[in-house]
């Protein structure tokens, strides 16, 4: 089964109005009951700047851009150039542009695209408080097969504040350039398959990948966030603060990320779930005292909405390369949690089950998303109710009745009953010294290896259940072929498996959303009958592939595919190397 | 003190745990940890509703010799923990304690930010001019022609952090300096400190007598401030930058600033209402 879809990208100078226009033709596409995906790539300017959002809809739920877009619709050039790598066009695809900015640049028309001009801003300027992006988005409509109903509702809605005239505008560009579009080149249509949100089949959200991620830690039960903004995490925050505020929460802007966690480390001590979102470079900053969430067994959650590093990097684009520092970041030996969400949804339940996981281990849990899921938006089927709520095991008494408590009690899980302070006759210090089961600092050999065997046996001994992975196989079984991926690269890989699936090949994908503690058995249960893989990530040094071949038993033929970002990698490269192993294995 | 004689009795004792402080003898920090018990005593506060937060460094090993909640972190950041828990948890009361360097060097946007939010917890720094746990070495407060430490043989050359004086232009809002040798006039100073809604800075001239034994001289050279406190920024801040730094036992500043306290709204909101933004 391939894929019934249409890619496009709307680029020009106008900054936040390439997006807006973007979400514009997003939410009409789910009037017209299609799914979507939507990501945006920027430049560094504040304001304005070269932008660009990249849309895929489709008829069924889509993870994953196509390898190449059938449409490039530039509103103007600026430096859209610099975008070329991000936006592959084939023989295949379309360029449209206004002849009033001059041609497309050369970085564009290496795939050799057909180019066609539309006078959008001529078009537009014939119209009273006509706008060149309207009329982008009417051609583009008439192209894809995106009804104009569709439109006037979003349209309707969005501008319903400013007057029947500005919505009168709107749709008369949208509807001339609706109308130029019958002289364009044609691109691949898609049916409609319902005339309003109401009549589509299923229920369906529209979410962000930094949305969603803020909705898991509050359906996890977390009540107190403390942040300092960084882009790409900004928007979790931003989401957070006044939703929280509507379920009795508060979030605070800290002075810095050492902060925040802090911030967070308090509160959670004082028995309020808490959490903080970020990036690279406010987790390297986070990362002692993680160290001590750790030995003081405090239970937090930090999100990292990864972005290209090292150092500042490039702040608005996305790379899987924050793995090494999550996983062996923490001085000592200092186990903890690391789960990684593999979607724009996957965000919701991967958030939630961090904050589950981190209050049931007293233990802190970082979360891995990227800039690539966390600001795309998607139309997505409804995400399902989930269970995981952060429960924590407390202490009202002591364990023997007219004994003194102990803090860290040696346990069989390793948790111990923690007092949360108001609790009476259970007052201790929690300490990031190395202490003995009362709390009290120890600097003694034994008392050290028993609290580390018992912060260690917390997380070895706890049951994941089948979340530690998504694994699907090939419709007609998984074969012995097998493609092991995380995070953002599991779109791609997703469909790589389809596409090799409908050409009648069998393989197995196994998308690891538990990264740490390591699950050797289940992989090798994962891995029976594998003969071949193949590991994807987006990661200069191939971080993940280096992590694996470290813990697990890799079948012999395993190869790497890895690159660093912002690139994605796209369907057709990871089939090729799939087809590459079957075929050096005929 | 009058309500409190409704209360529960408590002495100070009951606040001590039964830890030996691991503390050198003769050092100030001893009659800290008194006072901030007698304290606690004398405003009859249950030990559990109290937490006692710090980071690192000889005065931050407080909380373990106490018998209230303790968190004992990493260094310098005693104040954001103390920020999220009171922020989380405002019916207790808590207490930072640390020393000059965790407070003022590596914990020093921290200070300047608590001062600023004005978040209702008392910050006790016990300050020696000195680091003691790592053996001697200048911290921010030490005067720039002390040559005692081998890391800056020829002195710091560089001139100490004032922290009242940065506390005030920062926004703390209950600002006193106390001498280690007067505990009994130092527990009244953190009664009050308690009771001042918002950020309270109380300095703690505590000497080190292991790397500065000649700050045991500090017990003849501080005197009792002449001038009670006043609640004029401008005043105070023109009297801690004309001081020398040894008027001692006396609040120097109350503000009357409401204290950062973001209400847990309960607005009856739930998540499914949250949930209804997203669906279609």
């Amino acid at each position: 089964m391939t894929i019934n879809s249409v890619s496009l990208v709307i680029a020009g100078s106008g900054g936040a109005g390439v997006v807006t226009a973007g979400s514009l033709l997003l939410d009409a596409a789910a009037q017209a009951g299609w799914y979507a995906l939507m990501s945006r790539s920027s430049g560094p300017q504040i304001r304005g700047g070269e932008a660009a959002a990249m849309l895929r809809f489709a008829t069924e739920p889509i993870m994953s851009h196509d390898d190449s877009f059938h449409l490039l619709m530039a509103i103007d050039w600026d430096n859209i150039g610099r975008f070329s790598a991000e936006i592959p066009l084939v023989a295949e695809s379309l360029i449209v542009g206004d002849p009033a900015h001059g041609a497309a640049p050369a970085a564009l028309l290496a795939g050799r695209p057909r180019q066609a001009a539309l006078a959008m801003s001529e078009i537009a300027g014939r119209i009273e408080n006509g706008r060149p992006n309207m009329v982008a988005l009417g051609a583009i409509a008439g192209l894809i097969g995106l009804p104009p109903e569709a439109m006037q509702a979003v349209v309707e809605k969005n501008l319903g504040r400013k007057g029947q005239a500005a919505i009168d505008a709107s749709m008369a560009a949208f509807h001339a350039g609706f109308a130029a579009a019958a002289d364009l080149p044609a691109t691949p249509k898609l049916p409609t398959v319902a005339t309003s949100v109401a009549a589509a089949t299923e229920p369906r959200w529209s979410i962000t990948g930094n949305e969603a991620t803020g909705l898991g830690v509050i359906r996890g039960g977390v009540r107190f966030v403390a942040a300092y903004p960084i882009t790409p995490a900004t928007e979790v925050l931003e989401w957070l603060a006044p939703s929280l505020a509507k379920v009795g929460g508060m979030l605070v802007q800290a002075e810095d990320e050492l902060a925040s966690i802090n911030q967070i480390i308090g509160a959670s001590y004082g028995g309020v779930p808490a959490m903080t979102a970020t990036s690279g470079p406010g987790l390297s900053l986070m990362i002692e005292s993680l160290g001590l969430a750790v030995a003081a067994e405090v239970p937090l959650v930090v999100v990292d909405v990864m972005r290209v590093g090292p150092s500042t990097g490039i702040a608005t684009k996305s790379e899987q390369s924050d793995l090494n520092i999550a996983v062996y970041g923490l001085h000592g030996d200092a186990p903890h949690i690391v789960v990684a969400a593999n979607s724009v949804p996957d965000c919701l339940f991967t958030t939630q089950w961090a904050v589950h996981l981190a209050e049931a281990m007293q233990a802190p849990a970082l979360v891995l998303t990227d800039q690539a899921m966390g600001q795309a938006r998607a139309i997505v089927p409804k995400p399902a109710e989930l269970a995981f709520i952060g429960q924590r095991l407390t202490a009202s008494a002591p364990a023997v009745e007219g004994e003194r408590y102990k803090r860290y009690a040696m346990t069989a899980s390793g948790v111990s009953p923690m007092a949360i302070p108001g609790t009476p006759g259970l007052t201790h210090t929690a300490d990031g010294l190395e202490h003995n089961e009362f709390g009290t600092p120890s600097s003694q050999a034994s008392d050290h290896h028993a609290q580390m065997d018992k912060r260690s046996r917390k997380l070895t001994q706890f049951n994941y259940g089948d979340h530690w992975a998504d694994i699907e196989d090939s419709e007609v079984g998984a074969g012995d072929t097998a493609i092991i991926t995380w995070g953002s690269s599991t779109g791609p890989a997703r469909e790589a498996l389809q596409r090799f699936s409908a050409a009648g090949g069998r393989a197995r994908l196994i998308s690891l959303r538990l990264i740490a503690p390591v699950q050797p058995e289940k992989m090798a249960e994962a891995l029976a009958g594998i003969k071949r893989a193949v590991v994807v990530e987006q990661s200069h040094s191939g971080q993940f592939y280096r992590m694996l071949r470290a813990f697990y038993e890799l079948p012999a033929q395993t190869v790497s595919l890895h690159h660093g970002g912002p690139l994605a990698f796209g369907p057709k490269q990871i089939l090729d190397q799939l087809n590459q192993l079957n075929a050096g294995s005929a | 003190m009058e309500s409190c004689a409704q209360k529960k009795k408590y002495a100070a004792k009951d606040y001590k745990s039964d830890l030996k402080p691991i503390w050198c003898p003769g050092c100030g920090d001893y009659t800290v940890l008194n006072a901030i018990t007698r304290a606690l005593a004398e405003l009859a506060l249950p030990p559990e509703e109290v937490a006692v937060v710090s980071g690192i460094g000889c005065s931050s090993r407080i909380p373990a010799y106490t018998s209230v909640y303790g968190f004992h972190g990493v260094h310098g950041r005693a104040l954001p923990v103390a920020t999220g828990l009171k922020l989380a948890r405002p019916d207790l009361t808590v207490l930072v304690t640390g020393g000059d360097g965790d407070g003022f060097s590596i914990g020093g946007n921290h200070f300047l930010h608590a001062c600023r939010r004005n978040v209702d917890i008392t910050y006790i720094v016990m300050d020696n001019q000195v680091y003691g746990m790592t053996k001697g070495q200048a911290s921010p407060t030490t005067a720039p022609d002390w040559e005692g430490s081998k890391l800056t043989p020829e002195g710091t050359g560089i001139n100490p952090f004032q922290p009242l004086v940065v506390g005030l232009a920062s926004g703390a809002n209950f600002i006193a300096r106390v001498s280690s040798s007067d505990p009994v006039n130092m527990a009244r100073i953190i009664v009050e400190a308690i009771q001042h809604p918002g950020f309270s800075l109380v300095q703690v001239l505590s000497p080190c007598v292991t790397f500065r034994p000649e700050q045991q001289e500090w017990r003849d050279i501080v005197r009792t401030a002449v001038v009670d406190y006043t609640d004029d920024a401008a005043r105070a801040a023109r009297r801690l930058m004309t001081d020398d730094g040894f008027n001692v036992g006396k609040v120097l500043y109350k503000g009357s600033r409401p204290p950062f306290r973001p209400e847990f709204e309960n607005t009856n909101g739930s998540v499914t209402e949250l949930e209804a933004r997203f669906a279609l």
